[in-house]
């Protein structure tokens, strides 16, 4: 993990910490701070985890005296975003495939545009003799050709990339009990309740709101339900002898209509908090990138519930490939774009839950009274 | 910013309640007088981003109570917090306004939260405050953030940038507030005001005045916003004053720290592991008199004694660890002597006064977090605790100033917060938060009670203010 501008950023966040480490005024926030106060020094590990295990709430910039104006000029919400996402950069190979797909929201509309192009091909050219449903289309056998390795190859350089993370940050043997502690702490999603005091301070200035983490948490239990409802149905495909087309009343559409609503609604909301928050708290050169995402994220779900509603009809062929064409894309870009954010968020709480483990208690040096 | 519509709106009314300062004390008045149906003005100094004065850099309250009540443990009598405070004031103190403060104490924890503040458990290293202290989620800019939040959902008006340069006051009662803004001055008429504009403390010509030129090394630890240009105003006006008025609460701060702001971050607390020298290179003060929380505050006013107010601790790698980190990295050398040369201080007198120490110290057991009497036989002056000789380079050194927190001059009140003047209470005029804690505080300090003193007399001002619109 080296080279000019990530040097630049460690370099930053170290200067913050320091700051910070000395005040300690926001504890009570989230994970970061009592992590912080853990350590005297900053290796470069510290400083990825620490970035990797900020959730941006931005509670900490409205509570810093130190904030610009002031000279100090602390803004860790953006230090640590900027290190955060230069980490997922240079850790998902090749690293310059990363920057370019975080950085740029034509590299995702470039992928989408391909992947479509793609898949109009693939309906035109590889299209069954027979089949009922979208299998009239593309055949199942075309579809796990196509999608398998476009669900396994990001997987495994996900992997690759959490590992060498897990080496950077120096971290140790992973127990169930820290799993526990993490798996909790990401379905709550409490790092961003701010500490108790009603949300994160992100869409509306200083003011608290709980918004972004209900709009998370629907982006984020709708997607689950959508993977289970992929899992049913390969389940029920391959164990049961009982290919698709499902109708409304078995498990792919219990779990997929409903999840795919919750992901378009909380996306969409995700989308409309990113554009009313300040974007110098975050990571100016990331936010073309971010919103890209957000878009890609959104209509893997809705061209999905549009294909069944279009169950049928003519639309269901451009439909279809359109579907397929933003899964396609959505997983080959997950390890390069914020989607890597979850592997990595969730590897960095493992890693704080062994860090407090290990130190047997949060509290650290002694600080006399003022 | 002259045509503001919000300021030429404010100057064209009548305001019930005119707060000068939007610092805790300011806001608290503010929100009091609002909730009792006033139309309030509040008058802040400071650019927004610098709003709240010294609140700014706080982060707890002190408050009485009875058993367990959100993050505060146990419980914390009145007699207890009483005597805490004549301990730290030696006895300057006005019984009956310290007493008023740490009864009404025990119903601020329910207002804040109301208000919109959000607590925290009491912060690593500070779990001696846990009984007495709350701990604000952030510190004090996170509550000031809150505070204000709610100031504007009530209907609170804020001028930013507008200090306040004389408070008409016309035979006996208050008329009206001169300020300034863009070089150009204004009357804004009202039929109270809350004056809660800090003391003096960003003023350094008038600390030379206590101090002598030496003022001119110290640094202030918080806004450069409090100028006491309203305390001097009512004093010269026949407010009666509190408050001895050369002193000033002064803490050893790293002499790198900016001149303003640098709040608690520069703080050293370093001291009690190690030795201080000045410019001579002589040790002047036993450094290990008590924990460094009951002496961290007498060392600024130390250092203000020594030539050119500046001073040096020095410590070896045996204390590294035993002390908050700082945000200004030491200066480092392999002996004593290249790190005398490092500081400009003389090598031989230094590496004479670190040899002298050491062969003072003793055998025994040190204990970093208790007074363990591992003291300095011979040596004068003595070091009494946690003598352990200088001797495992590298030696690390911190300049040391004088850091000024606040200041002791301030109006007397009554229990009703009016100021007092030659014939009695000046009729519309109220006073909280520093600009009168003279009374209460006549000496010394007490972790979170300027907030609590902001804080009660804030709201009575407030609703006093709102009262004598009628």
């Amino acid at each position: 993990m080296h080279g000019p501008e990530l040097d630049r950023l460690v370099a930053e966040a170290r200067r913050q910490l320091e700051i910070c480490n000395a005040c300690r005024y926001c504890e009570g926030y989230c994970a970061v701070f009592p992590a912080m106060t853990l350590h005297r020094a900053f290796s470069d590990g510290t400083l990825v985890q620490l970035a990797n295990l900020c959730h941006g709430c931005r509670a900490c910039y409205h509570a810093c005296q130190y904030a610009p104006p002031h000279a100090f000029a602390v803004n860790l919400p953006r230090a640590l975003a900027e290190l955060r996402v230069a980490s997922w950069e240079s850790l998902a190979p090749p690293a310059g495939l990363g920057r370019f797909v975080q950085r740029r929201a034509g590299a995702t509309v470039l992928a989408l545009l391909s992947a479509l192009a793609g898949m109009f091909w693939a309906l035109a050219s590889l299209r069954p003799p027979s089949g009922t449903g979208f299998y009239a289309h593309l055949s199942h056998g075309a579809m796990v050709a196509i999608f398998l390795p476009a669900f396994l190859l990001p997987l495994a350089l996900l992997a690759r990339a959490l590992r060498d993370f897990w080496r950077l940050v120096g971290g140790g043997r992973v127990r169930l009990r820290h799993l526990r502690v993490a798996l909790a702490e990401a379905a709550s999603l409490v790092h961003l309740s701010g500490g108790g005091q009603g949300g994160c301070q992100f869409e509306k200035g200083d003011r608290p709101s709980q918004a972004r983490r209900f709009a998370h948490q629907l982006v984020f239990w709708g997607f689950v339900a959508c993977f289970a409802s992929t899992t049913s149905a390969t389940i029920m495909h391959y164990a049961l002898d009982w290919p698709a087309p499902y109708d409304f009343w078995t498990p792919p559409k219990l779990l997929g209509v409903p999840g795919g609503v919750l992901m378009v609604v909380g996306g969409i909301v995700l989308a409309s908090l990113a554009r009313r928050a300040d974007p110098e708290l975050g990571s100016p050169a990331h936010r073309g990138g971010e919103a890209a995402f957000r878009v890609l994220l959104v209509s893997v779900p809705a061209s999905g519930l549009l294909l069944w509603a279009a169950a049928d009809t003519v639309l269901q062929a451009p439909l279809l490939a359109l579907h397929l064409a933003t899964v396609l894309a959505f997983f080959l870009l997950a390890p390069y774009s914020k989607m890597a954010h979850a592997p990595f968020r969730f590897a960095a709480l493992v890693r704080a839950a062994q860090e407090r483990e290990a130190a047997g208690t949060p509290r650290g040096a002694v600080r006399a009274s003022s | 910013m002259p045509d503001d519509p919000d300021f030429s709106a404010a100057t064209r009314e009548v305001w019930d309640v005119i707060v000068v300062g939007g610092g805790n004390a300011g806001i608290c008045a503010a929100l009091e007088a609002v909730e009792r149906g006033a139309k309030v003005l509040v008058l802040e100094a400071a650019p927004e981003p610098w709003r709240g004065g010294n609140s700014r850099h706080t982060r707890n309250i002190r408050l009485a109570h009875e058993g367990p009540v959100g993050p505060l443990e146990g419980s914390y009598g009145e007699e207890e917090f009483f005597s805490d405070l004549l301990a730290v004031t030696k006895g300057k103190t006005d019984e009956k306004l310290a007493r008023l403060v740490i009864r009404r104490s025990a119903a601020c924890l329910a207002w804040m939260s109301a208000q919109g503040a959000a607590f925290q458990p009491s912060l690593t290293g500070t779990l001696s405050l846990s009984r007495t202290n709350a701990f604000f989620l952030g510190g004090g800019k996170a509550l000031l953030n809150a505070y204000y939040n709610r100031a504007r959902d009530l209907g609170v008006a804020v001028l930013y940038e507008t200090p306040v340069r004389h408070v008409a006051i016309e035979r006996g009662r208050f008329r009206a507030v001169e300020i300034e803004r863009e070089g150009r001055r204004a009357a804004i008429a009202g039929r109270a005001v809350v004056l809660a504009a800090g003391g003096f403390e960003a003023d350094l010509d008038e600390l030379e005045r206590g101090w002598g030129p030496a003022a001119r090394n110290f640094l202030v630890r918080g806004t450069p916003y409090n100028r006491g240009e309203v305390l001097h105003d009512l004093l010269a006006q026949g407010a009666r004053a509190v408050g001895d008025p050369t002193q000033c609460h002064c803490v050893a701060v790293d002499g790198r720290a900016p001149k303003f702001d640098g709040g608690i971050v520069t703080r050293i607390d370093c001291v009690p592991f190690g030795i201080v020298v000045n410019r001579a290179g002589e040790r002047f003060y036993d450094e290990g008199e008590d924990i460094w929380p009951k002496r961290y505050a007498i060392w600024g006013r130390l250092v203000a004694l020594q030539p050119d107010q500046i001073a040096y601790a020095i410590v070896d790698a045996q204390a590294r660890e035993l002390f908050m980190p700082s945000i200004y990295p030491p200066i480092r050398a392999a002996t004593i002597e290249e790190l005398a040369r490092k500081l400009d201080l003389p090598v031989e007198r230094l590496a004479d006064t670190v040899a002298r120490f050491n062969a003072a110290c003793r055998p025994g057991r040190f204990h970093p977090t208790e007074r363990d009497g591992l003291s300095t036989e011979g040596l004068e002056p003595p070091k009494s605790n946690w003598a352990r000789p200088l001797r495992v380079p590298p030696f690390e050194a911190y300049p040391l100033r004088p850091g000024v927190t606040f200041t002791y001059l301030g109006l007397a009140v009554d229990e009703r917060a009016r100021v007092l003047g030659p014939e009695g209470p000046f009729e519309g005029v109220f006073a909280a938060g520093e600009i009168m804690a003279g009374s209460i505080l006549g000496e010394g300090y007490l972790a979170g009670f300027g907030m609590t003193i902001g804080t009660v007399f804030g709201r009575i001002a407030g609703a006093e203010a709102a009262g004598a619109r009628s």
